[in-house]
């Protein structure tokens, strides 16, 4: 259930985090080395804006991607239509940048 | 007709590429709330953050991260797969592009699992 | 002819349920003999469509142990399972009855992805001329032998769950005409595959190109239209 709009924010996002998911995953690859504490996390995100930037680039993108992509799959699967199905695009979306700025906001600026 | 005889309208690659990002998109769109929320903690309540933390030292949950961040890579690959497939000038190697993606998608996840045991 | 053992054949007939036969199997049997040999001798009610019977007309196509298929060119030995096949309507469409689909919603998406002629010419001006060595006409040229036979719309999964979807066939169709030096309609058409039913609810999963019976490649064309209205998207906005 795509429009030529959403397939673009779709595509568009996607291109901001193939670079992204590359460094989260070499970021977690790094970070796992000898055990994960909270003080070892925030030691190095805290204060920094690069991660900020980062981590807070990749939840705006993520939510868009991930609320348009269930989207399809709702209509698909799901057999959902209309303003329900546009609802619930706004409401994912919503969801996930509402705790995506959060996780974000705590690891790098309390 | 391409497509050998005696299978259904399915099972052949593009469809398994399909179907395999799909289904690792609707993982990482169930897991990314729980992600999220655990992570908050970091500023309402670090000591339950590192008792979350911790559980990562346990072999089940070690196994259930291997399976997140191979749904993270495959959805990457097969997302740019999708990308050059649909963008790029088009050729009938799209199956080799494929195959090639969930190799590297494998190739990564077995190097976290390496590294986290 | 030499009568062989004899085939067990399943056929899918509705609300009615499934009825096998047994139809006797002959040398250079097609799937629409088969089919053909059960109206003529067993039960004159089944009913079925065909008309060329040499893969021209595209209106045989049925459902094949589970696979669309043109049935005037499927020989049944190449799709027996063991003796047995089980023979079914298309796949998508709504079934008028026994193996006989309503292909309307099938050709009003052809019209709606804008697959018609979009002149701009009179019979008083000259031919325009077509420069067949061009990469326009090539690739509209990839896939003027589409017969309308509806195989590629019966395969698609996305159909399946996306009614709206307009499908393999009309797009690829539309991209004929984007292609094609002699059509005029090209922001039409760009704006008719752009809708919510267009081509970017493909998701290249190209059973399409899979079992095209002419062996088209209607995934590359979708992907073509993706491009193409990606670009006119950075340059126009929409």
């Amino acid at each position: 259930m795509l429009n030529l709009r959403l397939y673009m924010l779709q595509r568009l996002t996607a291109l901001l985090m193939a670079p992204l998911v590359i460094g989260h995953l070499a970021v977690m690859i790094y970070a796992i080395q000898g055990g994960l504490s909270a003080a070892e996390i925030l030691s190095r995100t805290q204060g920094s804006v690069a991660w900020f930037l980062f981590y807070g680039g990749f939840v705006l993108a993520v939510s868009i991607h991930g609320a348009i992509g269930v989207r399809v799959v709702l209509h698909e699967w799901g057999g959902m239509k209309g303003a329900l199905l546009d609802g619930a695009t706004w409401l994912l979306g919503a969801g996930l940048l509402w705790l995506g700025a959060h996780a974000v906001w705590a690891v790098t600026f309390t | 007709m391409k497509a050998a005889r005696g299978i259904n309208s399915r099972a052949h690659p593009l469809w398994l590429a399909y179907i395999l990002h799909r289904v690792s998109g609707l993982g990482l769109a169930l897991f990314l709330p729980l992600h999220f929320w655990v992570l908050a903690m970091a500023m309402t309540d670090p000591a339950r953050l590192d008792g979350f933390l911790n559980l990562t030292d346990t072999g089940i949950v070690k196994l259930a991260e291997f399976g997140l961040v191979f749904l993270l890579a495959v959805h990457m690959f097969g997302g740019l797969r999708l990308m050059a497939l649909e963008w790029l000038p088009w050729t009938p190697s799209q199956k080799t592009l494929a195959a090639c993606a969930t190799a590297a998608s494998f190739g990564v996840a077995a190097l976290f699992f390496l590294k986290a045991i | 002819m030499t009568a062989s053992p004899t085939l067990k054949v399943t056929i899918e007939r509705g609300p009615s349920g499934a009825e096998v036969f047994d139809v006797p199997q002959y040398d250079n049997q097609t799937v629409l003999d088969v089919v053909s040999w059960v109206q003529q001798n067993v039960d004159p009610t089944l009913s079925y469509r065909f008309a060329c019977r040499v893969g021209m007309c595209g209106s045989c196509a049925m459902m094949v142990n589970g696979v669309p298929r043109w049935t005037c060119r499927t020989h049944i030995s190449k799709v027996l399972d063991g003796n047995a096949v089980t023979i079914g309507p298309l796949r998508n469409l709504p079934v008028i009855k026994d193996l006989a689909v309503d292909m309307d919603p099938f050709f009003d998406k052809w019209v709606a992805a804008e697959g018609i002629h979009h002149g701009g010419l009179t019979r008083d001006d000259p031919i325009a001329p077509v420069d067949e060595g061009s990469a326009e006409r090539e690739a509209a040229n990839a896939a003027i032998e589409c017969i309308n036979c509806s195989v590629c719309y019966a395969a698609c999964d996305t159909v399946a769950g996306n009614p709206d979807y307009l499908g393999p066939a009309a797009l690829q169709r539309a991209w004929t005409l984007l292609n094609d030096a002699k059509d005029e309609g090209r922001q039409t058409i760009l704006d008719a595959v752009s809708g919510k039913g267009g081509c970017h609810n493909c998701h290249s999963i190209g059973s399409c190109t899979a079992y095209c019976p002419n062996e088209l490649d209607p995934l590359a064309a979708i992907a073509g239209l993706k491009r193409e209205t990606a670009k006119s998207f950075f340059k126009r906005g929409r």
